[in-house]
């Protein structure tokens, strides 16, 4: 008759419980894959996650998926909004059947990681699939922040170009008439738009340069000064970049002339959120205010109390040449690795980026800057001056978008964090700190590739 | 054929069914992880692509080119150190403090554990909003009496300690457990005190100290252990002191200012699920957990750590 025994066994249990887990583990690392098989003319559901939240930009985005699902009745879109890169992120890598088929990113910081990584798939084989040349269709700065090493992962989903609004019944009481083009125009004027409150406060400030304000990250005003963030070798070069130390120079000049650092922190702790009646541009506690496209819309939704401009945002002295360029970003839309409906999921890629009228009403509906030569010249276009001020920008030769990076954004999250201890004044040798900051941008690199 | 066992093996298997449930839940949640974390230390693996082995690299990665590593790891001891003491200082004091009112008892024991039932995060907003700089109500009471007020959750020095200050006024579950020890507290040793002419300190520290040390200890113990784990009060203050718009094309940057508050889970979850760092994200989680055995094992040397001393 059998008997269970438990008996002591001498297999080397730590390297088998070991090498079991690897193969455990190392079979639970692939997130699913998708596929481009499928039939775009068959019945199928996308699921479409992109960013948009505010009431006005989700109707908008969701008549565009009517006037697609009008000419593609086959296709059905569930969208999901308000989500950020980081779930975007986290999903696409996680996989499964919830995951979704065409994504959008707020950002074009995220692109080289979208496309190095293969999470979003190069769209290329679709463009020559539906004879569509990407050329001929979108301008080369667009293409090229939407794009890395040669794989077009993305396309731009309208673009964002940065300009400065003006207070201009603020320019009127301080006597100022027109807004500044350099860099010493801008510190003068800024000055003498700003009113003091009693000894330690403002009642407004002239320009807040800090760079947690708003939209005031230091990539977006470092644009000035066309810097060329990684060299040949695709080493970050931003101690040998002259343009970092001007930079942060005028921007410790207009802190200065404005009352000093911490009094300006002080100040805007008082600000409202950006997005809310209490922003502070609104409020009138900033003449001056760096900003996207889009406020323009919010400025005249909200009923601003007062009169104002947009102009480009001032260049140095010495590149006064230059003035009308500024900073290029933009939403950008892909699709998803793991989508087992690529093809189907190609044509809203296209229909929202590629199609003219679509893109045109969009651009008008949410006021961000259409992202196609064709829609650019449409004459269905917002006529709106102060909107079409940042057309130019997007056209200006000097404009600059930030490049692609395997690492995503995390070398621009660096900078900031680098710029934050500059303005606070923690410091010290800037070209020793900037060496730092490209050696960690260089190493966090090399963690990412290995 | 019937299968028949020896007497033995009968019992073990009888151990082994009782024991299951705690076993799976060991092996699935805790021994399980742990091995993931140890392999993927090891790894190259941006939750895409297949892992790679790349030896030390993580290793090397975190402690010779992750400059934030030094300051998360410095406020995360910071906070163990500074929170945890005085919590358990102020929660006992409470306790003391509750336990010995004649009135009003009920009124009192609710006031002081009220604010432990606000959730984290609702509670970290009201305090920052409370205590910011330009438009608090704290600091313009202070300026009116004449006192000029530091900017709290604005300033790389007071970001902390207003930490501590939230924790403490959220004292009320470490009020309960200590007035509960106190009140286990045998009453003759009191009258016994009483009788030798025994002062306040006398008692507390001859009679009611050595019968709640185990609570204490027990108190600290579980407060380290949270502690390492303070991940939510400080990014949201730090999130919210920031003033930075948080859309979504944005990333949450924790340690607002100055990474004064930024802790070692809060860079665990940076490096893990926005960098997609696994593999430095795997090599802090082992220190973290190596740091909170080794406190506790200090803290439970003495074979009489959760013992009274009646035990």
């Amino acid at each position: 008759m059998p008997r269970w025994r438990i008996r002591r066994t001498r297999v080397p249990a730590v390297p088998v419980v070991l090498a079991a887990a690897g193969l455990l583990l190392s079979g639970c690392a692939n997130p699913s894959t998708g596929s481009a098989d499928d039939d775009p003319t068959k019945p199928v559901t996308l699921k479409f996650w992109h960013g948009w939240a505010a009431p006005s930009e989700v109707e908008a985005i969701n008549d565009s998926i009517d006037r697609f699902e009008e000419q593609h009745p086959n296709i059905k879109v569930k969208a999901t909004g308000n989500v950020t890169d980081e779930t975007i992120n986290q999903a696409l890598r996680a996989g499964g059947g919830e995951a979704p088929d065409v994504v959008t990113s707020f950002t074009t910081n995220n692109v080289g990681q979208y496309c190095d990584s293969g999470m979003w798939v190069n769209l290329d084989p679709f463009m020559k699939k539906t004879g569509l040349d990407k050329k001929k269709t979108f301008p080369k700065t667009l293409l090229d922040y939407t794009s890395y090493k040669g794989t077009q992962c993305a396309l731009p989903l309208l673009a964002d170009a940065f300009g400065m609004y003006y207070n201009k019944d603020a320019f009127k009481e301080a006597g100022i008439a027109r807004p500044p083009r350099t860099m010493s125009e801008f510190t003068a004027a800024a000055k003498k738009l700003t009113v003091r409150k009693g000894k330690d406060s403002y009642r407004r400030v002239g320009f807040m340069p800090n760079f947690r304000l708003y939209q005031n990250s230091p990539d977006r005003m470092f644009a000035q000064w066309s810097p060329q963030y990684f060299g040949a070798d695709g080493k970050a070069r931003l101690a040998d970049e002259p343009g970092s130390y001007e930079f942060f120079k005028a921007a410790g000049e207009l802190v200065r002339a404005q009352g000093g650092y911490d009094a300006l922190e002080k100040f805007r702790t008082t600000f409202g959120d950006e997005m809310s009646s209490q922003n502070a541009f609104l409020t009138q506690k900033l003449a001056m205010h760096l900003d996207g496209e889009w406020r323009g819309l919010m400025l005249d939704e909200a009923k601003a109390k007062f009169d104002w401009g947009v102009a480009p945002l001032p260049v140095p002295d010495d590149r006064a040449d230059t003035y009308g360029k500024g900073f290029i970003t933009g939403t950008v839309a892909g699709i998803a690795h793991s989508s087992k409906h690529q093809n189907a999921a190609w044509e809203l890629v296209r229909f929202l980026t590629a199609d003219t009228d679509q893109v045109v009403e969009f651009a008008n509906a949410i006021h961000n800057v259409p992202s196609t030569f064709e829609a650019l010249k449409s004459p269905k276009l917002d006529a709106d001056p102060r909107f079409r001020t940042f057309f130019k920008i997007l056209e200006n030769q000097y404009s600059q978008a930030l490049p692609p990076s395997t690492n995503g954004g995390a070398y621009v999250v660096s900078l900031q964090d680098f710029s934050y201890g500059v303005e606070a004044g923690r410091v010290k040798d800037l070209r020793k700190g900037l060496k730092k900051l490209d050696d960690q941008i260089d190493a966090d690199n090399l963690q990412a590739e290995n | 054929m019937a299968l028949s066992l020896s007497t033995p093996a009968r019992r073990r298997l009888r151990v082994l069914g009782f024991l299951s449930p705690w076993l799976i839940g060991f092996s699935v949640f805790f021994l399980y992880p742990l091995i993931a974390t140890v392999y993927f230390s090891f790894m190259h693996y941006n939750q895409i692509k297949e892992p790679t082995f790349v030896g030390l690299k993580n290793w090397r990665y975190v402690f010779e080119q992750m400059p934030l590593f030094g300051p998360a790891l410095w406020n995360t001891l910071w906070l163990v150190v500074v929170m945890v003491a005085l919590r358990v200082v102020f929660g006992l004091s409470l306790g003391l403090l509750v336990t010995k009112l004649k009135s009003g008892v009920g009124f009192f024991r609710t006031a002081f554990y009220l604010p432990y039932l606000a959730p984290p995060v609702a509670a970290t907003v009201a305090f920052v909003f409370l205590l910011n700089p330009g438009t608090g109500p704290v600091n313009e009471i202070l300026s009116k009496i004449g006192i000029t007020a530091p900017t709290w959750f604005n300033d790389p020095t007071w970001a902390k300690p207003s930490l501590v200050m939230l924790s403490l006024w959220g004292i009320g579950d470490l009020m309960v457990i200590f007035m509960a020890a106190l009140l286990d507290v045998p009453k003759e040793q009191y009258e016994a005190a009483d009788l030798d002419g025994a002062g306040a300190w006398a008692k507390f520290r001859y009679v009611t100290w050595p019968s709640i040390t185990p609570i204490v200890m027990f108190a600290v113990v579980t407060g380290v252990v949270q502690t390492m784990q303070y991940y939510t009060q400080a990014l949201v203050a730090g999130k919210i002191a920031s003033g930075v718009s948080i859309g979504p094309g944005t990333v949450i940057q924790p340690g607002y200012p100055d990474h004064s508050t930024l802790t070692v889970p809060q860079l665990v979850y940076s490096m893990g699920f926005q960098n997609f760092n696994t593999g430095a994200a795997c090599v802090l989680s082992l220190v973290l957990f190596a740091i909170a055995m080794a406190v506790t094992m200090l803290l439970m040397r003495k074979r009489s750590g959760l013992l009274s001393a009646e035990d």
